[in-house]
């Protein structure tokens, strides 16, 4: 039997055990809306599994069973003890054919028809007459009794395969010894007592070792091998690559390419990595429903392919791979893309959305309504997927383990779902070093070498063929292979109160932090352990250099660095090159002027920044105050609703609070949720490169690390999409082009300094035509001036008309902003002298007018 | 003072004994529920956290768990112990982590009569009143029952 059809029978056994018991307590409460889907999903994932498996008896009995079951979840039909006693029926034969297939490897013969068509005439609503029961199923006995752990087969089924072991049923025996699940309770006791019997022998060793001629040596000697054998044994128990929940894929994608007629090509990347066994199962059902959507909804056939202008064969690529103490799996697929219209249309038509929310949400928005429990947008229902229970399944099943789902979709260009599961029961291969007498373990993962280097002695070159740590004003820095590797001496760092000892030779681990290179000064290197991850006290979670704590073999307890939070802690992940860069940019007016940035972490573990004179508040509200409505996280803050918008999509971690950005403008406030806050500093805001996210403007230098600069008014239009109406207006900007900005609210020219500089313009901004009018006066030179139209005193009209009355700024591109897009406005705005006339959030809109305002101006 | 007994909601009044496990620091005889309690260990090897606040002397192996140490006399702004002295922990639980708190001696358990307690009084210095349930009266000795959960809250402290 293959190991296919094995899993199955076990996966399959433990659902028809469940099943039981849901379906008598569905009987007791018909209108328990929750067993009822549960136990639909169990039917779908046991049809779905056997179609691939090719088990057509099992399939056929399951798919009417489930249409049965999917009318009642509809609540088209009532719940009644006739029907339920049909389901079960259905159930009973389930386990029949599966009994049977356990025993033998093929599915019995046998003739379902009579019950399939009660089944039919029950979905379609007839009274359903009670089946006769077959002769095979006849013997099966009453619901198995659910303790078993493998709900036992009827035990007919079972016997001739324990007595006639000459049957092909002989390969299955041993087969059921070869698996056996154990809870993950059991696994970590026994870790726990394991690292007791490690501390235990390792005191015996220690006395032992004081008496010469001991008779206790040698048994010792092999209690201590055991012991190590035992908890290496111990440890591999729980972790397992997540190839192995991709075995089943390249099959599953096989007969869907033949099902469907299309052409899949299926690569998978990073099979290797590896992860907890127990997150591992609760993930491979989700994924295999993700690899067959990306089949069945995600890719074309191979004739739309090629109307489309793409290659025949659509592909599917799973990618696995570590990120910041998460593994990250994507599952991307070069189709069509979700179809926005029909998500929409599908939302209003079963009510998960008024018209008007609809009209409120982005497209990622929309998208996520698959996400919804009952949301399929496949117009049939085919044997594949189409009923609706995928999606929600899948982020049903995820969050479950604590990881988050999110996804991308570009129209005629695929779909990627990005699945974060985090690794908290995670072993990993730790390097042990020591600084200042004190040791500490460092994720392997991040370690890219180690170099030996003598510290700096009185500037004196370095022998030949050694490093040698030199410093610039007290900056520790290595040449390593016309390199210069920043560095950071691990002592210093974390205040261990010890100079650098100053003789002799320091060990530099060389580490990896997202794109950077970083040295971290170590006085000794020891050996890599395999570490168990604990989380470090909560009243120790501030300290970020750390990412939990561990016990040695030897029983000592000892601190993980982060090296994450080891660049943030000295700005080293930022390099050098990115320093001398900002140097070298000169007088970028407002833009490079000092701006107060706050820093923080959200979406994993990235540093991000937004100015702080964006930010209303900061908050740090108790996790349970957070609520869901609608859809949309939200929580209750002073006497209102506040929507709450999280950066990586997710509802954040699961620590007891939850720190929020509060943004306010006039009546309008919303919280953005972020891992941790990390600090204010006061720099320069240069957009160094411009991002390709959304929400992001790109990435710049601040505190002297890389940094995400926040894009506020996409987060803004996230919480409310009309965010940009009846608020305050902006200013000006320029190519290396220098634009004025004018507008009366703060918050505005806040958001729009950085926006505009971003995209390569710089930026003076005012708070008030007067403002501009005596920069006028005072010679100044703009070249474009973006204004708004509603403002205090003077407004936005005037000023045009004002300027275009004539003075230096006569002829100069003159933009209106505004929150009012009739075209009577544009009108108006046009006659008063204003070049283009830019709706308020159409930031994109509002560069192109900028950027086509100046073109004209130069004689090309 | 019988009074103030009366009146104190929580604590003695409703219970006619406590049981409490006496323990010095700084010389100064101190108190923790029982119940509070789940190990008394000896001296042991405590690990140093970089960077954590003064109080937390830093973490420790218990039989396989990791327990975070707060030095009882930096807690309650004491001076710190001489160096060398040996030092004895009384391991809580809070919010499913466990703490062991440093303290000088552990010396046993006491059943303690209500009628011998009392609310602390007012010039009681406010470092000790924020730890402090209340006061026992012994003979020739007095008893500073201490608030575990309050000398576990560092976090909130920030």
């Amino acid at each position: 039997m293959d190991d296919l059809l094995s899993d199955f029978l076990t996966e399959t056994n433990e659902s028809l055990a469940e099943l039981d018991v849901a379906l008598v307590t569905l009987e007791r409460t018909p209108d328990d809306a929750e067993t009822l889907s549960g136990i639909f999903r169990l039917v779908h994932t046991i049809k779905g599994t056997c179609g691939f498996l090719g088990l057509p008896r099992l399939e056929h009995v399951a798919h009417a069973g489930e249409n049965v079951l999917g009318k009642l979840r509809d609540r088209t039909l009532a719940v009644t003890p006739a029907i339920v006693s049909l389901v079960l029926a259905a159930i009973d034969r389930i386990k029949a054919i599966v009994g049977a297939l356990a025993a033998t490897g093929v599915e019995p013969p046998g003739d379902d028809s009579e019950l399939i068509a009660a089944l039919n005439a029950a979905a379609a609503g007839e009274a359903a007459p009670a089946p006769r029961p077959q002769p095979e199923t006849a013997a099966a006995p009453e619901p198995a009794p659910v303790a078993a752990e493998p709900p036992p087969p009827p035990p007919e089924a079972k016997a001739p395969a324990a007595e006639k072991p000459a049957e092909p049923a002989a390969a299955n025996a041993p087969q059921a010894a070869q698996t056996i699940r154990v809870t993950v309770d059991v696994l970590e006791d026994l870790m726990t007592l394991v690292s007791e019997l490690v501390l235990t022998r390792n005191q015996l060793m220690q006395l032992a070792r004081t008496q010469d001629n001991s008779p206790f040596t040698v048994p010792l000697q092999r209690l201590s091998h055991i012991t190590s054998d035992l908890q290496e044994g111990v440890m591999k128990t729980r972790m397992q690559p997540i190839g192995n929940a991709w075995n089943k894929l390249p099959r599953l994608v096989r007969d869907l390419s033949h099902e469907m007629g299309k052409k899949i090509e299926l690569t998978m990347l990073g099979a290797d990595t590896e992860l907890d066994r127990q997150v591992l199962e609760m993930i491979k059902d989700p994924l295999t429903h993700m690899v067959r959507n990306s089949g069945d909804h995600g890719l074309e056939t191979p004739a739309q392919r090629r109307d489309a202008g793409k290659p025949e064969t659509g592909n599917i690529v799973l990618n696995a791979f570590h990120e910041g103490g998460h593994i990250i799996l994507e599952i991307s697929d070069d189709g069509r893309g979700l179809p926005v219209d029909r998500i929409r249309a599908k939302a209003l038509a079963s009510g998960l959305a008024t018209e008007a929310e609809l009209a409120a949400m982005t497209d990622g928005q929309i998208e996520r309504f698959i996400f919804r429990a009952g949301f399929s947008t496949a117009t049939t229902v085919s044997a594949v997927s189409g009923r609706g229970v995928g999606m929600d399944v899948v982020k049903t099943n995820i969050e479950k383990i604590g990881g988050t789902i999110d996804l991308k979709s570009t129209p005629g260009q695929g779909t990627t779902f990005i699945v974060k599961i985090p690794l908290t029961l995670a072993i990993v291969s730790a390097l042990i070093v020591e600084a200042a007498k004190e040791r500490f373990a460092i994720p392997q993962i991040s370690v890219v070498e180690l170099v030996r280097a003598l510290r700096d002695q009185g500037n004196g070159a370095g022998s030949a063929g050694e490093s040698l740590i030199e410093r610039i004003n007290d900056t520790p820095v290595l040449r390593l292979r016309n390199r210069l590797l920043p560095l950071v001496s691990l002592a210093e760092l974390l205040k261990l109160g010890v100079e650098d000892t100053a003789d002799g030779a320091a060990h530099i681990v060389v580490a990896q932090v997202g794109q950077h290179m970083m040295g971290i000064i170590v006085d000794r290197v020891f050996d890599t352990e395999e570490i168990v991850v604990k989380p470090v006290a909560p009243i120790l979670r501030h300290v970020t250099m750390f990412s939990g704590n561990t016990i040695l073999g030897d029983g000592s307890v000892i601190m993980i660095l982060d090296p994450n939070g080891i660049a943030r802690g000295t700005g080293a992940g930022a390099g050098s090159e990115s320093k001398l860069l900002q140097g070298a940019r000169i007088d970028t007016q407002t833009s490079a002027d000092q701006t107060a940035m706050l820093l923080f972490r959200a979406g994993g573990s990235q540093r991000m920044g937004v100015p702080l004179g964006l930010v209303a508040r900061l908050e740090d509200i108790p996790r349970e105050k957070i609520e869901f409505s609608c859809g949309a996280t939200v929580t209750q803050y002073r006497g209102k609703l506040m929507p709450l918008i999280a950066i990586d999509g997710g509802t954040g971690s699961d620590k007891p609070t939850q720190p929020l950005l509060v943004f306010a403008d006039g009546e309008r406030i919303m919280g953005l949720m972020v891992d941790e806050i990390i600090d204010v500093v006061d720099d320069k805001l240069d957009i160094e490169l411009a991002g390709s996210r959304p929400g992001l403007l790109g990435t710049a230098v601040i505190g002297g690390a890389a940094t995400d600069v926040l894009d506020t008014g996409y987060w803004l239009t996230q919480a409310w999409q009309d965010w940009f109406r009846n608020v305050p207006r902006q200013g000006a900007s320029a190519d290396q082009k220098h634009v004025l900005m004018v507008d009366d609210s703060d918050f505005f020219r806040q958001l729009m300094v950085p926006i505009l500089g971003a995209a390569g313009f710089r930026v003076t901004a005012v708070g008030s035509a007067a403002e501009a009018l005596r920069l006028r006066e005072a010679g100044k030179k703009f070249d474009a001036i973006v204004s708004d139209i509603e403002m205090p005193n003077m407004d936005g009209l005037k000023f045009a008309r004002t300027l275009r009355s004539g003075g230096a700024w006569a002829d100069i591109p003159l933009i209106a902003l505004t929150a009012h897009d009739g075209i009577e406005h544009a009108e108006a705005g046009r006659d008063a002298g204003f070049t283009d006339y830019v709706a308020k959030f159409e930031r994109e809109a509002l560069v192109a007018s900028l950027r086509n305002s100046l073109s004209q101006l130069v004689p090309a | 003072m019988t009074t103030d007994i009366l009146d104190r909601p929580d604590a003695a009044a409703a219970d006619e004994q406590q049981v409490l496990v006496t323990l010095t620091v700084a010389d100064q005889l101190c108190g923790v529920p029982v119940l509070a309690v789940r190990d008394i260990l000896g001296e042991q090897t405590i690990t140093r956290i970089p960077l954590a606040p003064p109080e937390i002397a830093g973490s420790l192996n218990l039989r396989g768990r990791i327990v975070t140490a707060i030095d009882l006399r930096r807690r309650l702004h004491l001076p710190p112990a001489p160096p060398n002295q040996p030092r004895m922990s009384v391991v809580a639980e809070q919010g499913g982590e466990l703490y062991a708190l440093l303290v000088d001696q552990v010396s046993e358990v006491l059943s303690l009569e209500a009628a011998q307690f009392e609310r602390n009084p007012p010039t009681l210095e406010k470092t000790w009143a924020a730890f402090s349930t209340g006061i026992y009266r012994l003979d020739g000795r007095l008893l500073v029952v201490l608030d575990v959960s309050k000398l576990l809250a560092l976090a909130e402290e920030g």
